[in-house]
């Protein structure tokens, strides 16, 4: 949050921006833990479709979101040139499978539009903001929801 | 952190130490171990609580300390007889003093009156008026010290003060040094210690106050504010300040203390003190006892726990490197070589070894989790009015200190259960024709790599009628259901189940058993209950030794792997589909030697495939539940046995129902540790369909 807030002072942040379901995207480069290749996922029983399961992050077990199908695109075959990208998620941290990362962005925060109101719920969801940039439309996207919300339900 | 607040922090360690030990004693006298052994430990207990208490000015604990000492110290003397009444006085005021200590430690004590209410009863209890001075300070050496404060300031103001502390200043665990060392950040202190009251070696009183000082303090504080310094010791010291004006710079010049003369005294006085101490040795049994309980005492160090759990993790990691290690040398076809595979065997083994070295540094008693149930005891008898025992077995018993900690919350909810709900009033257990006390049980023990944890009483037992009564008119169980004794017990497992009819302010602090349930297979534990009308009930708590590592085997269901914990695990059973019968509705029961058991296909439990409808092939494994009954497991194959190490699936994901953790198999990959319980459990059943969608909601 302090990092947050610090970096709005300077009102530039730089983002993260990949590929998934065949549209552009960004994420805060700040909750960005690491960017790593896809390996196979170990599939949790009773888990949402968007869950593709767990893998081994250094003896850590992590969560994989199909990023692609969170947000109701098509969903993702991975193959070995899939990107994980690892994100801080509050407390916890997910992948998100996505096609490819495509660069880092620096962005001042004036230039972040609001969601327009023509996106659908489940896009307002994950949506912060969008960054029109050289004829590219880039979704900000905030990890709050990414993760089944049973995790707020179990945690209360 | 600064070196004070981390001696504050090591005192109130040191609390906790002597709080377990005070009440430790005062459980063993009220049993009857009247002894002074036993006794003296009680005291020692208080007083060094008291001793440290003072030395950071903690006031309100000092004087409460204080008075309980007082009392125990008549006891001690045999002047006053510990029985049952102050007995339990005592053991009230071992609880208050433990609040006393934790309010300290949080910050200020905010609401003195339960502590003088005690301390009032000790009075009465002792005979009348107020605590008399005559205090045990053996433990602290006290040493005149001179201080000269060199710190050239002009300054304002001129005191001079003389400060002679009476003997009560001592016993109230205050120190001149300290009162000097606060002066003297005023300003520029000049100070002259006055011996001339310091009498012989063998009549010196050691808890007496001989000496006085002369200060000249040169300051720009004003009058109020070196006043202030002796707030706290006003009354138990004389005091005179003066103000003299800063131009009489002359100051007495200061006598010095002719330490040659003290000891020219000393050691014309040494045989006369030796045979002085010999005399004095039996009146002074607590110094005597105090090294003879130290000597049994092991050396430890006190380790900060994060430490620990990094050497864990490590250790967890090393454990699956090797596993990935071993696997990939026996697999790959060169190497045959026996010397590589008896030195993996040897790696192995010494991974082990240090693992399980590693966990018993985490392995704790249980003793100070039972100790703190006695306290709930105590606070629930009384405010029941039911007279209640508690006894407990097997506090040596060592688990994980996660577990015990976890454990408490629990653990607090059954007893008061027990003591509330299980427990009838002593006027209703003697028409029953028991004792009118009534016993409740906490006993602890390992079983077969599990601690295994019995909450009983001998009340009433469970109240079936009502149970499944209250269980219908709640819409837990169709209104035509025929349950079994044990399946009307295990209601009260059920969330939003409570029989209490009025919420009583004991038990009913909207917490159910459901929720008790829950936390214990949190820590992968399972929880029974057994009851016999009239007689009283057992809860059954059966909980691994660590949350770390567990022996399972590994299986594959439909190329997914799965490991399924050894402890629960009967036999596996040779699979012949003629004694598979099918019931219809995908449900299949197994014949073992001619009993029947449900046979559940694990891979369309766990909506890896759809449900089969005839089950042909794979391998069945009978499992046992922790309530005792008996099911079969359908797997594919059965691929090994091992140690696996515990990885908790809800620190970046969620619990999963069927599935108790996750682990890191020897191919680097996950792999999930099916929850037996869960799978066989009471879902099979129609009538607690309801459950589902209520646990989803809470």
């Amino acid at each position: 949050m302090i990092e947050k807030s610090a970096r709005e002072l300077t009102r530039e942040a730089e983002f993260v921006a990949f590929r998934a379901g065949g549209l552009e995207f960004c994420i805060n480069i700040m909750s960005v833990r690491e960017i790593r290749g896809w390996t196979p996922a170990t599939a949790i029983p009773r888990a949402p479709s968007y869950i593709r399961g767990v893998i081994n992050l250094r003896g850590v077990v992590l969560p994989i979101v199909d990023l692609g199908v969170r947000l109701g695109l098509p969903g993702t075959e991975p193959t070995a040139r899939h990107v994980i990208i690892v994100a801080q998620v509050g407390e916890r941290a997910a992948g998100l499978l996505v096609d490819s990362v495509s660069d880092i962005l620096s962005v001042e925060d004036t230039s972040i539009q609001p969601t327009p109101d023509v996106a659908s719920q489940l896009a307002r969801m994950f949506v912060r903001g969008v960054i029109a940039m050289d004829g590219r439309m880039i979704s900000v996207i905030t990890m709050d929801n990414v993760l089944p919300a049973g995790i707020e339900l179990e945690a209360a | 952190m600064d070196p004070m607040a981390e001696i504050r922090l090591t005192f109130f360690q040191e609390c906790e130490e002597q709080l377990a030990a005070l009440e430790n004693g005062l459980l063993a006298m009220q049993e009857g171990e009247t002894d002074s052994e036993t006794v003296n430990a009680v005291f020692r207990a208080v007083h060094s609580i008291k001793g440290g208490a003072g030395a950071f000015k903690l006031d309100a604990l000092v004087s409460f300390a204080h008075v309980f000492e007082t009392a125990l110290d008549k006891v001690r003397s045999g002047s006053l007889a510990p029985d049952a009444d102050a007995m339990k006085l005592f053991l009230r005021a071992a609880d208050a003093l433990a609040d006393l200590v934790a309010a300290s430690r949080d910050g200020a004590v905010e609401d003195a009156s339960p502590y003088v209410a005690i301390e009032e009863e000790f009075n009465a209890l002792i005979g009348g008026g107020p605590a008399e001075e005559e205090d045990e300070f053996a433990g602290m050496d006290f040493q005149p010290i001179v201080t000269a404060f060199d710190e050239p300031a002009p300054a304002r103001n001129r005191y001079a003060i003389r400060f002679r502390p009476l003997r009560e200043l001592y016993a109230k665990a205050n120190e001149p040094l300290a009162l000097l060392r606060e002066l003297a950040r005023l300003g520029t202190l000049e100070s002259q210690c006055d011996i001339k009251n310091l009498p012989f070696l063998d009549t010196f009183e050691p808890e007496d106050s001989y000496l006085s000082w002369e200060l000249q303090l040169d300051t720009d504080a004003s009058l109020a504010a070196v006043k202030e310094v002796f707030d706290f010791v006003e009354g138990d010291c004389d005091l005179a300040i003066a103000a003299q004006p800063p131009a009489e710079q002359a100051a007495p010049v200061p006598q010095e203390m002719d330490i040659t003369a003290i000891l020219r005294k000393v050691r014309e006085e040494a045989p006369a003190i030796a045979a002085a101490a010999a005399a004095a040795a039996p009146a002074q049994p607590e110094a005597e006892a105090a090294p003879k309980a130290r000597a049994v005492v092991q050396p430890t160090i006190r380790v900060d726990l994060d430490r620990v759990d990094r050497l864990i993790n490590l250790v967890g990691e090393l454990v699956i490197n090797q596993a990935m290690l071993t696997q990939r040398v026996l697999h790959s076809s060169h190497v045959r070589d026996r010397e590589v595979t008896s030195s993996l065997e040897e790696l192995e083994r010494l991974t082990r070894e240090i693992q399980e070295s590693v966990m018993a540094i985490r392995a704790q008693p249980v003793r100070p989790l039972f100790q703190r149930m006695s306290r709930i005891v105590r606070e629930v008898a009384d405010a029941t009015a039911k007279d209640v025992r508690l006894r407990t077995e097997g506090e040596a018993t060592e688990v994980d200190k996660t577990v015990v900690e976890l454990l408490a919350d629990p653990l607090t909810h059954m007893i008061r259960n027990a003591v509330d709900h299980g427990l009838e009033s002593p006027e209703q257990r003697t028409a029953a024709g028991k004792p009118p006390e009534g016993t409740v049980r906490l006993a602890a023990a390992h079983r077969s790599g599990r601690v295994i944890i019995e909450v009983s009483d001998d009340g009433q037992g469970i109240n079936r009628p009502r149970v499944l009564q209250k269980a219908i008119a709640n819409g837990l169980v169709p209104p035509d259901a025929q349950l079994s004794d044990s399946e009307i017990d295990n209601l009260l497992f059920l969330p939003g189940f409570s029989t209490a009819s009025s919420v009583s302010n004991i038990s009913g602090r909207g917490v159910g058993m459901d929720v008790v349930k829950r936390s214990i297979q949190a820590l992968g534990g399972r929880i029974s209950i057994s009851s016999a009308p009239g007689q009283g009930s057992t809860f059954t708590l059966s909980l691994p030794l660590t949350l770390a590592v567990l022996d399972g085997i590994v299986v594959t269901v439909d190329e997914q792997v799965f490991v399924i914990p050894l402890t629960a695990i009967v036999e596996t059973v040779k699979h012949e589909p003629s004694r598979i019968h099918h019931l219809g509705d995908h449900s299949f029961v197994l014949r073992v030697r001619d009993v029947l058991v449900p046979l559940v296909d694990v891979g369309a439990e766990l909506g890896v495939r759809a449900p089969a409808s005839d089950l042909r092939s794979g391998v069945a494994i009978l499992i046992e539940t922790a309530n005792g009954t008996r099911s079969a497991l359908l797997v594919d194959n059965i691929q090994d046995q091992r140690q696996v190490v515990i990885k908790s699936l809800e620190t970046n994901y969620m619990r999963v129902d069927g599935i108790a953790a996750a682990t890191i198999l020897g191919d680097g990959r996950v792999a999930m540790i099916l929850d037996v319980d869960a799978l066989v459990g009471p879902r099979h059943h129609d009538w607690a369909q309801a459950e589902i969608p209520l646990a989803k909601a809470s």
